[in-house]
C-alpha cells in the first residue's frame, strides 16, 4: 500500500494534475470570445496583456489592490493560508528527499521549524476560515457543505503531516493518512473548485484585459481594481 | 397560456404593438399575463450552452463564496446589509440556479429572477473591483437580463423601451421629422441672443458629429440648444445627423442584444454617411457605454472601436477649456462647495475620471471642490442606474437605493452637485424629491454657458453695429 501510494500512484496523480490543469487552461483560453465577452482581445493585445499583468500583480501582492486593502485582516489570513498551502509541500525537506530518490532532482529545502510553522498557519487559518463562514451572515448565506469540504481537503494533509511528525499515535498510520490526503489534495486541484489554482490567474487576466482594453486602459487611465 | 398578448417572448417591432403595450396602464395586464407565461426551458438551456463560455462559466464555478464582494454593493448596504443582497448570493440564487437545473425552471422562478435582475442590481460593476477572482456581477446580471428578456420576463417599461428603439430608432417616439423640427426650433428660438447660431443637420465632412439622448429631443430641448451654443462659441464645425442621432439604448438595460445591435448601427451608419472627423456624445453615461464602449462589439467590430473616434461630452469640454476655445470668466467661477457625481458608465467603465476633475478645476474657485467618498472608479451608483430609474414596479426599491448617494452627498456638505450623466441627474433630482436635503444639481452645459466669456463678435449687435 505504502509503496504503491508513494510509487506508481504519485506518477498517476501528477499526470492527472498536469493533464487536468492544462485542460482547464486550454479550454478557458479557447472559450474566450471577443463577441460574447465584448473585449477586443486580439487587435489590442498589447493593452490587454498589460492590463492582465497589472491585474494579477496587484492581486497576488498582499494589500496590493484596493479590494485587499478594504479588508486588511482577511487579507492577512488569506495570504498566510495560501503561502503555507503552496510553499510548504514544495519545499518540505521530506518531500524533496523523495523527489531526489525517484527523479534525481531536488529543490531547496526549508528548515523543519519553518515547515512546522507554516503547517500550523494552514491549520489555524483553515479553522479561522470555517469560523468566519459561521460567524458572518454575509458569508454564511453563501456557504454550503461543499465549501466546508474544500477547506477540510485543503487542510488535511497539513494536519495529518503534523500529527505524524510529532509522533502522536501510530506514526505509520498517520503517515499513510497523510499520503492519502495528499493525493486527494492534489487531485482536487483538477476536480473541484480548487482548480482556482490556475483559473484564478486566467480569470484575473481576463478581467485585466477587459480593463486594459476597454474599461480605461486605452484611455490611459490605469485602474488598480 | 403559453404567451400573452402583451407579455410574450417576441420583442415589440410594430407601432401597433407598441401603442397596445403602452396603453396598458402601468403594465397591469402585462404583469398579469406574465404570471401565465410559459418558460421555454429547452431554448433557455441551449442559449446558455451556446453563450456561457469561459468567463461566465468559470466565474460561476470558481466563486470562492468568500463574501468579500458584500460591502462593495451599495444595494447590500442600503438594504440593511441583507445577506440575500450579497452580489454572489444574488447571482447564485438566479443565474446559478438556472444553470444548476439545466434551464428547467418555472414561471414563478423566472419572475423572481426578474425582480432580482432589475431591482437588486444596477449592473454598476462596482463589486467586480473587490472580488479576488475578478468576478463581475454587473456583467453576470447583464447576461442574466438577456436570458430573461428572451423569455419575455422583462419589466413592462423596458419591454416598451426596447420596442421604442426597434420601431422609432430612439428610446422615445421621436420621429426623424420631430427631431429635425426640434433642431430648427431650437436654433430659431436662440438666434436672437446668439446671432448666427445654427444646428446644422446632415452636414458632410464636419469636424464633429453630435449625438444625444432622445429624452433631450422630447423633454429637454434646451439641452440641444445649450450644446449648439457651446459648439458655436468654440467655433466648431459640427453637425447632427437626421437619422442615427439617438445615442442611448434602453435595449442595454432590457437585455435585448439584437435591439442593441440595431440601435448602434443606426448611429454608425450616420457616421459612415456623414464622415465626421470625430463624434461627440452628450452628457449621458449609459449612452456612451452603449454606443462607444459596448456598441462596437454588437456591431461586430473586432477592434472594439466605433468607426470614428467617439468621445464623451466631458472629453470634448475639457479639451475646449484646456485649449482656451472656451474661456471661463474668473469672476463667475463657482464659489460654494460643489461636488461631482462620477458616472459608473464612463468613469468605472472607461476610465474618464481625471477629465471631469480637470473640468472642475476650470469651473470652481480653488478650495471649493469637494470629493465624494469613495470616488472615481470606486464611486457608488447614483441609485438609479441600469434602468432602475424608469421601472414603476420597482420604485420602492429604487427609492431605498438612493440612500447611498444621499449619504455621500450629505457627507460632502455641498448643496450643489455636478452630474454629467442623464441618469445620475434624474436620480439626484428624485433624491431631492424623495428625501429633501436642499441640494441643487446640474449638467455641465448650463454651468459653462453661465460662466464663459462670450467673444464680442458672437454677441448680439444693435442696429448701429454697437454692442448691446
Ligand atoms: S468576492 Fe468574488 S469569490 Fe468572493 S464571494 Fe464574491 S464573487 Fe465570490
Ligand atoms: S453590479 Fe453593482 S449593484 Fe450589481 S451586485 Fe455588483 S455592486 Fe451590486
Ligand atoms: S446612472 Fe450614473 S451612477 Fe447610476 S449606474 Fe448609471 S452611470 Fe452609474
Amino acid at each position: 500500500m505504502y509503496n504503491f501510494l508513494t510509487g506508481p500512484m504519485v506518477w498517476i496523480t501528477f499526470l492527472v494534475v498536469v493533464v487536468g490543469l492544462t485542460y482547464h487552461v486550454v479550454t478557458y483560453i479557447r472559450g474566450l470570445d471577443w463577441r460574447l465577452d465584448r473585449v477586443g482581445y486580439r487587435p489590442n493585445m498589447q493593452h490587454g496583456l498589460k492590463g492582465a499583468a497589472r491585474s494579477i500583480f496587484f492581486w497576488i501582492l498582499p494589500w496590493g489592490s484596493h479590494g485587499w486593502r478594504a479588508k486588511p485582516l482577511f487579507t492577512l489570513l488569506f495570504f498566510s493560508f495560501h503561502i503555507g498551502l503552496l510553499f510548504t509541500p514544495i519545499f518540505l525537506e521530506a518531500h524533496n528527499i523523495m523527489l531526489k530518490d525517484s527523479w534525481g532532482i531536488r529543490l531547496p529545502g526549508i528548515s523543519a521549524g519553518l515547515a512546522d510553522f507554516l503547517s500550523w498557519v494552514v491549520v489555524i487559518g483553515g479553522i479561522f476560515l470555517i469560523l468566519r463562514r459561521i460567524a458572518y451572515p454575509e458569508v454564511r448565506i453563501l456557504t454550503s457543505a461543499y465549501d466546508y469540504m474544500l477547506i477540510v481537503i485543503a487542510v488535511s494533509p497539513f494536519l495529518t503531516g503534523l500529527i505524524a511528525r510529532y509522533n502522536v499515535g501510530n506514526y505509520d498510520f498517520w503517515l499513510l493518512i497523510h499520503i492519502i490526503t495528499g493525493h486527494v489534495w492534489l487531485l482536487s486541484l483538477v476536480f473541484t473548485k480548487l482548480n482556482h489554482v490556475v483559473l484564478f490567474f486566467l480569470s484575473r487576466a481576463q478581467l485585466g484585459m477587459d480593463y486594459g482594453i476597454k474599461r480605461g486602459g486605452m484611455k490611459g487611465t490605469q485602474m488598480t481594481w | 397560456m403559453p404567451e400573452g398578448i402583451l407579455c410574450n417572448k417576441q420583442p415589440i417591432v410594430t407601432d401597433e404593438q407598441l401603442k397596445l403595450t403602452l396603453g396598458d396602464k402601468s403594465g397591469k395586464q402585462y404583469y398579469a399575463e406574465m404570471e401565465q407565461l410559459e418558460v421555454d426551458t429547452d431554448k433557455l438551456w441551449s442559449t446558455i450552452q451556446n453563450t456561457m463560455k469561459s468567463r461566465l462559466k468559470t466565474w460561476l464555478n470558481i466563486c470562492a463564496k468568500c463574501g468579500l464582494c458584500a460591502d462593495s454593493c451599495f444595494l447590500y448596504e442600503c438594504n440593511d446589509r441583507d445577506p440575500r443582497q450579497v452580489p454572489s448570493a444574488k447571482i447564485h440564487a438566479t443565474l446559478g440556479e438556472i444553470v444548476k437545473r439545466k434551464g428547467k425552471v418555472d414561471n414563478a422562478f423566472m419572475r423572481k429572477c426578474m425582480d432580482i435582475a432589475w431591482s437588486w442590481c444596477t449592473c454598476c460593476n462596482r463589486c467586480g473591483q473587490f472580488c479576488p477572482h475578478g468576478i463581475d456581477m454587473g456583467v453576470m446580471f447583464s447576461y442574466t437580463r438577456g436570458l430573461l428578456f428572451s423569455q419575455g420576463f422583462v419589466p413592462w417599461e423596458l419591454k416598451i423601451g426596447s420596442g421604442m428603439h426597434r420601431v422609432y430608432k430612439a428610446q422615445m417616439d421621436v420621429t426623424t421629422e420631430d427631431w429635425v423640427d426640434t433642431c430648427e426650433w431650437m436654433a430659431d428660438e436662440n438666434s436672437e441672443e446668439w446671432p448666427g447660431l445654427e444646428i446644422p443637420v446632415d452636414k458632410e465632412d464636419a469636424d464633429i458629429m453630435y449625438t444625444l439622448n432622445a429624452r433631450e429631443a422630447k423633454h429637454y430641448p434646451e439641452d440641444i440648444a445649450e450644446a449648439a451654443i457651446l459648439f458655436h462659441v468654440a467655433g466648431e464645425n459640427w453637425t447632427v445627423p437626421s437619422e442615427g442621432w439617438e445615442q442611448t439604448s434602453l435595449t442595454i438595460f432590457a437585455g435585448d442584444w439584437e435591439g442593441c445591435k440595431q440601435q448602434v448601427l443606426h448611429v454608425y451608419d450616420a457616421i459612415e454617411r456623414l464622415r465626421p472627423k470625430r463624434v461627440v456624445g452628450t452628457e449621458c453615461g449609459h449612452a456612451h457605454r452603449a454606443t462607444v464602449i459596448e456598441g462596437p462589439y454588437w456591431a461586430g467590430r473586432e477592434d472594439g472601436q466605433p468607426p470614428r473616434p467617439y468621445i464623451h461630452y466631458v472629453e470634448w469640454l475639457a479639451e475646449m477649456l484646456r485649449t482656451g476655445r472656451i474661456k471661463i470668466d474668473p469672476a463667475k467661477r463657482i464659489k460654494e462647495p460643489v461636488t461631482l457625481q462620477d458616472s459608473c458608465n464612463y468613469v468605472r467603465n472607461q476610465g474618464l475620471k481625471n477629465i471631469t476633475r480637470e473640468i472642475m478645476s476650470y469651473l470652481v474657485e480653488p478650495g471649493y471642490f469637494v470629493e465624494m467618498a469613495p470616488n472615481k472608479e470606486y464611486n457608488y451608483c447614483c441609485g438609479g442606474g441600469g434602468g432602475f430609474n424608469g421601472i414603476g414596479k420597482y420604485r420602492p426599491q429604487r427609492n431605498i437605493a438612493l440612500l447611498k448617494k444621499r449619504e455621500q452627498i450629505l457627507a460632502t456638505g455641498c448643496k450643489l452637485v455636478v452630474a454629467p450623466c442623464h441618469n445620475c441627474w434624474d436620480a439626484i433630482r428624485d433624491l431631492e424629491e424623495e428625501y429633501p436635503i436642499g441640494i441643487r444639481w446640474s449638467f455641465l452645459k448650463p454651468l459653462v454657458i453661465k460662466m464663459m466669456i462670450v467673444p464680442d463678435h458672437l454677441k448680439p449687435q444693435d442696429e448701429e453695429g454697437e454692442e448691446e
